[in-house]
């Protein structure tokens, strides 16, 4: 009799079905109790990694709940590669559909925000622009340039308080936050990545030059949706997250 | 001797080590006591940069550098994973370690990975499909690899060859060498209800490039038979270090690593373990 690991990963990840026949104890009893202790170790690795992942929704739904919810993510969504810092991409859609948690609309948006902060830490390095060569181009040229953004940088925009509810899980003394929608970008300036809400129209500028729309045309974007949009702070929030790296002349 | 155009480090020493955590970078640095080797989990190195890449190359300058690896499902009966063929060959390429490692288990099944080191049943037809993985893996990262005995908490009544046998024919035909976990030895042996020292001393003991040694959890199955878990979530018991012990005098002095994977702990308790192994390899050099 052989035990295919077709079979093997089935009974690992569904607990109704039974240990494959043809595992033992030494007295060549079917191994049940000793089966349990494999998927035990999948079910509470998986659980752990998405716990480190996504401590912010953790602590929003409670502990308890976030290990249960984690076990039917884990069977739904098994890890597709084995680098487990990545583990749990699919986890906003997953919580933007699960009907338990409907009251808590702002779940997937916060599990995007995590998701961006371990990408970010892991990102690779790379020089960003000096301020002073930004400075020093001329406006025409600079409203025609392209901005290329560094692999760490990250921008969520959402409908919700994203980075003030973050914040309140995670920093002594944060406010409790305000019912608004935050367009957050997410920088790494040295090794720890940082969050920063941008002020209103940044998230429209951002997003444009994300998209590779010139200088000029995302400022156009911006202050047609904001008049008073404040290209100074941004820009400043910008070079605080040492987030450019190469002004694109082309 | 040493130039820029060698290797710093081309082998792991005949000394204490343990499973480097970078909540320990600043502390290992300042004290290291013992400790004159470090291992990493090389999935945690594959990322494209940022703070654990920095602290790796800043360790890879003062330590030798074994890169364990613990995704590759060498014993999948799938094709191996290209993709993270590709990443080991990459993170091997750069780090240029002194050692490099993977189990006997399987962990990805049809493009799922369980994130745990599964059980083979060893047969001709398992033998031959691991044998040929390691030949890949070998000949992707350029370099010889150890293949680390399991822990194991069942048997398949398929199985037809001793374990110890399976391995060594393993390296036999494929030229790799092998990691012998001590605690995974005693583990699967409590388990399997096998002799221990037995399985040392059948061991190819020369073919052994580390040793491991780590913590477990004890259980009891349904029929009150003991089951004991591989946790490395504490102190190495002392039947392990007499284990550990019995195979130096045997087999002379190896690169000994401390893991301590989970409840890790504070940096002096961990380098304590390790100052532990270094009489016992002194011992069998003096």
């Amino acid at each position: 009799m052989t035990v295919a690991q077709a079979e093997f990963t089935q009974a690992l990840l569904d607990p109704a079905t039974p240990a494959p026949a043809g595992l033992t104890n030494p007295d060549g009893v079917q191994a049940t109790k000793r089966f349990n202790v494999y998927r035990n170790n999948v079910a509470v690795s998986l659980t752990d990694a998405l716990e480190t992942a996504f401590p912010v929704i953790a602590k929003l739904i409670g502990a308890e709940n976030f290990k249960a919810i984690a076990g039917v993510y884990l069977r739904q969504h098994p890890p597709s590669s084995p680098l487990m810092m990545f583990y749990g991409a699919e986890l906003p859609d997953f919580l933007a559909g699960f009907e338990p948690l409907q009251h808590l609309p702002y779940l997937p948006d916060v599990a995007q925000l995590e998701l961006a902060l371990r990408h970010a830490y892991h990102a690779a390095d790379a020089a960003p622009l000096p301020p002073e060569t930004f400075q020093a181009l001329p406006p025409d040229r600079l409203m025609a340039a392209r901005i290329r953004f560094a692999p760490t940088v990250h921008l969520i925009r959402s409908r919700y308080p994203v980075h003030g509810i973050w914040a309140y899980k995670m920093e002594d003394g944060a406010p409790k936050p305000e019912p608004r929608g935050e367009n957050v970008l997410v920088t790494r300036p040295d090794f720890d990545p940082q969050l920063a809400t941008l002020a209103p129209g940044g998230g429209t500028f951002v997003a444009a030059l994300m998209d590779g729309a010139r200088f000029g045309a995302a400022l156009d974007a911006a202050t047609e949706q904001v008049p008073e949009f404040d290209l100074t702070a941004t820009l400043g929030v910008l070079f605080a997250g040492a987030a450019i790296t190469i002004l694109d002349e082309d | 001797m040493l130039d820029a155009t060698t290797p710093r480090f081309d082998r792991l020493p005949d000394a204490p080590g343990v499973g480097y955590k970078p909540q320990h970078f600043s502390d290992l640095l300042a004290d290291p006591g013992a400790v004159s080797w470090l291992e990493i989990h090389a999935e945690n190195y594959m990322g494209d940069g940022g703070r654990p890449l920095a602290q790796l190359r800043h360790l890879a300058e003062r330590f030798p550098i074994s890169v364990h690896g613990v995704g590759l499902s060498i014993g999948g009966e799938g094709a191996l994973d290209a993709d993270h063929l590709a990443r080991l060959k990459h993170l091997i390429g750069w780090l240029q370690p002194a050692s490099f490692s993977e189990h006997l288990a399987w962990s990805t099944h049809d493009s799922h990975f369980l994130n745990d080191l599964l059980p083979l049943p060893y047969t001709e037809a398992t033998l031959a499909r691991v044998c040929d993985h390691i030949d890949e893996v070998q000949e992707a990262v350029g370099r010889r690899m150890l293949l680390e005995n399991p822990s194991t908490y069942l048997a398949f009544a398929e199985s037809d060859l001793a374990e110890v046998d399976f391995l060594a024919e393993i390296a036999h035909r494929t030229g790799c060498g092998l990691l012998l976990d001590v605690n995974n030895v005693f583990v699967s042996a409590t388990n399997q209800q096998t002799d221990a020292p037995g399985y040392i001393d059948a061991f190819p003991l020369h073919l052994v490039g580390e040793i491991h040694l780590g913590g477990h959890d004890e259980d009891a199955d349904e029929t009150g038979a003991p089951l004991l878990i591989d946790s490395h979530g504490r102190e190495v018991v002392d039947p392990v270090w007499a284990l550990y012990a019995h195979t130096i005098r045997r087999g002379g002095p190896k690169p000994t690593l401390i893991e301590w994977d989970t409840d890790v702990p504070d940096w002096p308790i961990l380098r304590a373990e390790a100052d532990r192994a270094a009489p016992v390899l002194q011992a069998a050099l003096a």
